[in-house]
């Protein structure tokens, strides 16, 4: 059995931000994730967006990590090589009466210290935003807010965290932890761990988590949100991030581009008793098409590429829950929902904060704090793909044509520290497969190059871990 | 590099240029081809039903492309494997990216697009429910079973028609899967007649029409979907759901042709066909720069393709030979009447057209009895009875300089179907 000083449960932004902060220090920490791979639940399906901090109430949690993570974003991008751009956000009002709304939102910036935020007239949102709907009566505008991979933040740092130390426990499910004499005893995917402290960062579950240890009960509900997501061709309908006003569910159908340069519409809100549901379904999705279409003068129908839907941890008291719970040693990163990515490196820095400070931890000199992504064959120019392809061939070869990722990429997605075992996972690390095909021409060299990395026959090879098989022999 | 005349794609239309190309006296002709072999997609095609028209015999997919393999060897034509063209430039720049010689520019005298088309996927559908695996594009999944040999499932639903998906639900119950219903939005299919009474009736599978896939069960793997009836809005009508168990969904939703690259170049595009739009000698509206097969319009026979191809390149030939021909005499417009959704070509050079130019379209709906005119002005210059016509066959019509000549300035070419309701 395994002991550990930190024990983190859940690999998504949040777990893997704190991961990455504590690997800064001379502990021996360990990740235990339920799924196949990192980033596999609420922080793989959102919108992507690095919220520049006007909507949080003043004085919550919310807004201080979401402004505080806002900040930090720009610089970690740059440390961990992964896709950020500051577009700027725009908040729409279509009617007179709503405008004090409008004005309370800028008031709650100006509080929460969002920078030059500010109110445009219809004819300056138009300037800005021209596929904006004609009905705009003014907006809020706030050109801090920017858009992030969010699969690119949370697999950097967790690769970072990996490549410091922390140790990752995928297909670790927990199944039950124990106050033991120094710590906890913790069972996850057959295995034992014992740990002096623990992080429940489980996202939608964290509930489950915090009840098996703590008396003080919470409670997570999971709230789905539906997404459309449009072809490139259609990617520049709106350079900024343009929301409604917001409503009781949260900020309303939004419309933005994304890092990659594709146009996103979502989400809706739901509460679902499952907290696997991410299905979508014919209502969601066409609430995402009507609310998404009056942010615009019309809403390109056609291009649609794939839709999706991903769940909101959202705690009863509406705030994220962050700290040592009433049980000494266990501590809480849970009810993170949005703007849960914007708030996760500073979330991150808190906890390890507190981590530290606990353990009287010391900082370690040989701390890696950068990481270089794999290269990008799509946006290198001609000299870098052809000192790229010099180096290793493979960077030549193209199998995502949509996307125009190379057999160098996969492979590389696949060697890197945590690197790649399913085709999901490839998929989030080369971006192989999210084109206008969703993956008809590439699925299946995909799932045979990693087959042969893995040195596993192709029926093993799966979409996101055991049960999602794509193959069978035949027989 | 320069080269006379380069053709992207070394599929069926590929190939047919190629052929064609030297055929009519030109000797520099390369083909760039993004797969480790030539043939496109026929490679995987292993059925048979290929080149009655054009070989007078039944062969299978990769037999009709070793044909056309054979006699563009016996040409000489140069043909680069593994070569993925990432852009043309509107003056015929085209770079390339290839494993064993990186990033290369060609300078093309004339270019020919022949890349093909893609499967519509399921976002593009819209269909509601989970994304686990077994949802695979018919075509993806003929290609795990061919090429690959392994089986993407053992109870199989098809959505869509689509002649690939008729031919799946053969090629699966062949291997031992159970293909328990083809689901058809539209009230009529859109594949092959013939498909649809050797690939479905011969295996009792049923084909159900005006029927769709509301919802998709399975987190991990489809586990079931969930059918139902739609009304002449295409929405679902509520009640008659009926849910299918099964571990695989093929989508047979239609082809688009893949033309990312041509509008890139500045081709004009049709928002109907989604291929360029193109003269009688098959330009695009950029001189020297020519369209055939999938990537123009999406056929149903692979035969037209080759014939489609084989005039692409006689007329690439011709423009290399005398350069940039002066737009001489009037051009006119190829409108679409009645019934017709699209014509190839969409504008005819009376001056310039050959003896004989043939149109190809498809009808938008099923017509029984219908007749198939082509009127030039007021005069109606062709009429053909025909029994059916659906919008899963590709017709064609063939209209005379004679007549074009004809043509006044204003008039219109219409293309039309009549006694139709």
């Amino acid at each position: 059995m395994d002991r550990y000083d930190v024990l983190i449960i859940g690999a998504g932004v949040t777990g893997s931000s704190i991961a990455r902060e504590l690997s800064r220090y001379d502990l021996k920490i360990a990740v235990l994730e339920k799924a196949s791979d990192v980033c596999e639940g609420t922080s793989k399906a959102n919108s992507g967006i690095v919220h520049a901090g006007f909507d949080a109430k003043p004085g919550t949690k919310k807004a201080l990590f979401n402004v505080k993570g806002s900040l930090m974003m720009e610089e970690l991008s740059k440390e961990l090589d992964f896709p950020y751009k500051r577009n700027g956000s725009l908040v729409l009002c279509f009617s007179k009466e709503d405008e004090p709304k409008l004005d309370e939102l800028l008031k709650r910036g100006e509080q929460n210290g969002v920078k030059d935020i500010r109110i445009l007239s219809h004819d300056e949102v138009k300037e800005l935003e021209p596929n904006v709907s004609d009905e705009v009566v003014s907006a809020l505008y706030a050109p801090t807010g920017a858009i992030v991979c969010p699969f690119g933040l949370t697999i950097a740092m967790a690769e970072n965290a990996a490549v410091n130390g922390a140790e990752f426990f995928l297909d670790h499910e927990v199944t039950d932890i124990q106050k033991a004499e120094e710590g906890f005893l913790v069972k996850a995917g057959g295995d034992n761990f014992i740990s002096k402290l623990i992080i429940n960062a489980a996202g939608v579950c964290a509930d489950m988590i915090h009840n098996m240890v703590c008396e003080d009960k919470i409670s997570i509900v999971a709230r789905k949100g539906e997404y459309c997501l449009y072809d490139k061709k259609v990617g520049n309908t709106v350079s900024c991030t343009v929301f409604k006003l917001p409503g009781a569910y949260g900020k309303g159908v939004l419309v933005t581009p994304t890092v990659h340069g594709n146009l996103l519409v979502g989400p809706t809100a739901t509460d679902v008793p499952d907290k696997e549901d991410v299905s979508t379904t014919a209502e969601g999705l066409s609430k995402v098409a009507e609310d998404g279409g009056a942010s615009l003068v019309s809403l390109p129908a056609r291009s649609v590429i794939t839709s999706f839907a991903g769940l909101r941890a959202h705690a009863d008291q509406g705030d994220f829950i962050i700290g040592e719970s009433s049980v000494p040693g266990f501590f809480d990163a849970a009810g993170i929902e949005s703007p849960g990515l914007s708030a996760a490196p500073a979330i991150g820095v808190y906890v390890a904060g507190l981590i530290k400070d606990r353990l009287s931890a010391k900082e370690k000199d040989n701390f890696i704090k950068t990481r270089k992504g794999i290269p990008n064959m799509a946006l290198a120019t001609v000299k870098e793909r052809q000192e790229l392809i010099k180096e290793n061939p493979l960077y030549g070869r193209v199998v995502c044509r949509c996307e125009l990722v190379t057999e160098g990429e996969i492979v590389d997605s696949i060697k890197r520290p945590l690197g790649a075992t399913t085709l999901d996972g490839i998929k989030r690390r080369t971006r192989a497969g999210m084109g206008r095909c969703q993956s008809g021409f590439c699925s299946p060299i995909a799932v045979s190059i990693l087959a042969r990395e893995l040195g596993v026959p192709l029926k093993d090879i799966t979409k996101h871990g055991k049960g999602s098989e794509f193959v069978d022999d035949h027989k | 590099m320069k080269r006379k005349a380069v053709i992207i794609g070394g599929g069926p239309a590929g190939l047919a240029a190629a052929v064609s190309l030297k055929d009519n006296g030109i000797e520099d002709v390369l083909i760039l081809e993004r797969g480790s072999s030539l043939g496109g997609i026929l490679t995987q095609c292993i059925h048979n039903g290929f080149g009655l028209h054009t070989f007078k015999e039944e062969l299978t997919g990769p037999e009709y492309a070793a044909r056309f393999i054979e006699m563009a060897k016996e040409r000489n034509v140069e043909a680069l494997l593994n070569t993925m063209v990432v852009d043309i430039s509107h003056d015929k720049v085209i770079t390339c990216m290839s494993k064993d010689k990186g990033i290369f520019t060609i300078e093309a005298e004339s270019v020919i697009l022949a890349m093909g088309c893609r499967e519509r996927p399921r976002g593009a559908l819209n269909t509601p429910g989970y994304r686990p695996a077994g949802i695979y594009s018919a075509g993806t999944a003929q290609r795990f079973v061919n090429i690959e040999g392994k089986m993407p499932g053992k109870e199989v639903v098809i959505l869509g028609s689509g002649d690939i998906g008729l031919i799946m639900a053969r090629r699966m119950t062949l291997e031992g899967a159970k293909v328990k219903a083809v689901a058809e939005i539209m009230p009529y299919s859109g594949g092959l007649k013939r498909n649809i009474v050797q690939c479905l009736d011969d295996f009792g599978i049923p084909l159900k029409l005006s029927t769709t896939v509301v919802d998709i069960k399975g987190k991990d793997r489809v586990e079931s979907v969930t059918l139902a009836k739609v009304d002449d809005k295409m929405t679902p009508i509520p009640g008659t759901e009926e849910v299918i168990p099964c571990d695989t969904l093929l989508l047979s939703c239609g082809l688009l042709p893949e033309n990312e690259l041509s509008d890139k170049m500045g081709v004009k595009l049709s928002p109907v066909t989604g291929g360029p739009i193109v003269d009688e000698s098959l330009n695009t509206n950029i001189p020297g720069v020519f369209a055939c097969g999938n990537v123009l319009h999406v056929h149903d026979l692979v035969d037209y393709v080759s014939e489609e191809a084989t005039l692409a390149g006689k007329f690439a030939a011709e423009y290399i030979k005398e350069g940039e021909r002066p737009i001489n005499g009037p051009e006119f417009k190829i409108e679409t009447g009645k019934g017709v959704r699209y014509t190839v070509p969409v504008t005819v050079h009376p001056d310039r057209a050959p003896e004989l130019t043939t149109v190809r379209f498809r009808v938008g709906n099923v017509y029984k009895d219908p007749e198939i005119c082509v009127y030039m002005g007021d005069k109606c210059v062709l009429r053909r009875k025909k029994q059916i016509c659906a919008p899963g066959e590709m017709e064609q019509v063939i209209i005379k300089k004679a007549d074009l000549k004809n043509l006044k300035d204003g008039e219109k070419i219409v293309v039309c179907l009549e006694n139709v309701l």
